[in-house]
């Protein structure tokens, strides 16, 4: 446990060196992302979220292993498809499979070491929390538009009827695996892996070209 | 495109899902006790019915779960989906006087040598 500690606390120092210079996975596109923003006079404004917290949560729900998750969370683990638990704009944990969850705090950034807590709650039960920050970035899509940008590529139903607010489903987005969340009623956050974010930033911003260019009738 | 119903995530569309084969093929009791054509027939021989037929898929893109489907492979309709480890429902064949007379294989019978239902 020692060498644990002190791995950890090397991280903590290293990443406080380390916050200068770390980058988000489409950080080389955020020009031209408030640039379709500024085009579309808001119809559809795109920007990418910097390091918010990403927990990736494994357990039951019911089970001893997710009553200890909950107690730390302090945000009940969401039971069924489509739900997100917690406070969209802070804490909340999304559902991505019977067993598995993805807690995100999009209220602060991360730092080495998240999750510690969690883990230590797991301690002899079986289940998982593992820091997964740096798996996904996470775009920020709101505008009244951004729901028509969307179903250009998205084979889920979209529609308010099934697709209300505090909404969150694992889906497509073009070729695109992604985690979409609808936090607001014309506010999306798309969480595509990082490997994946210069693409489907360009390719969001393609989509959403024609809503930068007045209507022709 | 297929609209596939997820036991876990409800009907979405075939892009997100993968296919998996033929349902129900247990892992043979004593595999040392197969010789090669037992172990050959475990691993390949497949059914092929005309009509309903249990297969794995997974939510590839959704919650990522495995579960098994009741399809028909003639019109590609879906009977009903359930979760591993269920055992098939008892769905008749919606079509049945689509599957050809003649020596075939029944759908619902395991093709593996040695008993026992995954």
């Amino acid at each position: 446990m020692a060498e644990n500690t002190m791995t950890i606390d090397q991280s903590q120092a290293s990443g406080q060196v380390a916050a200068g210079l770390r980058r988000t996975p489409a950080a080389h596109l955020t020009a031209e992302m408030a640039q379709v923003g500024e085009r579309s006079q808001g119809a559809v404004a795109v920007r990418e979220l910097a390091f918010p917290v990403q927990l990736g949560l494994r357990a039951r729900p019911g089970s001893a292993s997710a009553t200890a998750l909950e107690g730390v969370l302090g945000v009940p683990l969401p039971t069924g498809h489509g739900q997100v638990t917690g406070d969209p704009d802070g804490l909340h944990v999304v559902w991505l499979s019977p067993d598995e969850f993805l807690a995100v705090d999009v209220s602060r950034e991360q730092v080495p070491g998240e999750g510690r807590e969690l883990e230590d709650a797991l301690e002899g039960l079986p289940g998982q929390a593992v820091d997964l920050s740096a798996n996904r970035s996470v775009l920020d899509l709101r505008g009244p538009r951004v729901r028509e940008v969307l179903e250009k590529g998205c084979h889920a139903d979209l529609h308010p009827r099934s697709f209300g607010v505090g909404t969150a489903i694992a889906t497509q987005l073009g070729p695109v695996p992604v985690v979409l969340h609808r936090y607001a009623d014309s506010g999306y956050r798309v969480y595509p892996r990082a490997s994946f974010a210069d693409y489907l930033v360009r390719w969001v911003l393609d989509a959403a070209e024609e809503f930068c260019h007045e209507e022709v009738l | 495109m297929l609209s596939i119903p997820c036991p876990e995530c409800g009907p979405r569309d075939e892009i997100e899902f993968h296919y998996g084969g033929q349902a129900h093929v247990a892992y043979p009791a004593d595999p040392h006790s197969l010789d090669d054509r037992g172990w050959a027939e475990y691993l390949f021989y497949r059914d092929n019915p005309k009509g309903l037929f249990a297969e794995r898929w997974q939510h590839a893109a959704g919650c990522r779960k495995w579960f098994n489907a009741l399809r028909d492979t003639h019109t590609y309709e879906f009977s009903t989906t359930y979760r591993v480890g269920e055992p098939r429902p008892d769905v008749a064949d919606p079509h049945p006087g689509a599957a050809p007379a003649g020596p075939s294989t029944p759908s619902n019978t395991p093709s593996s040598p040695a008993g026992g239902t995954l």
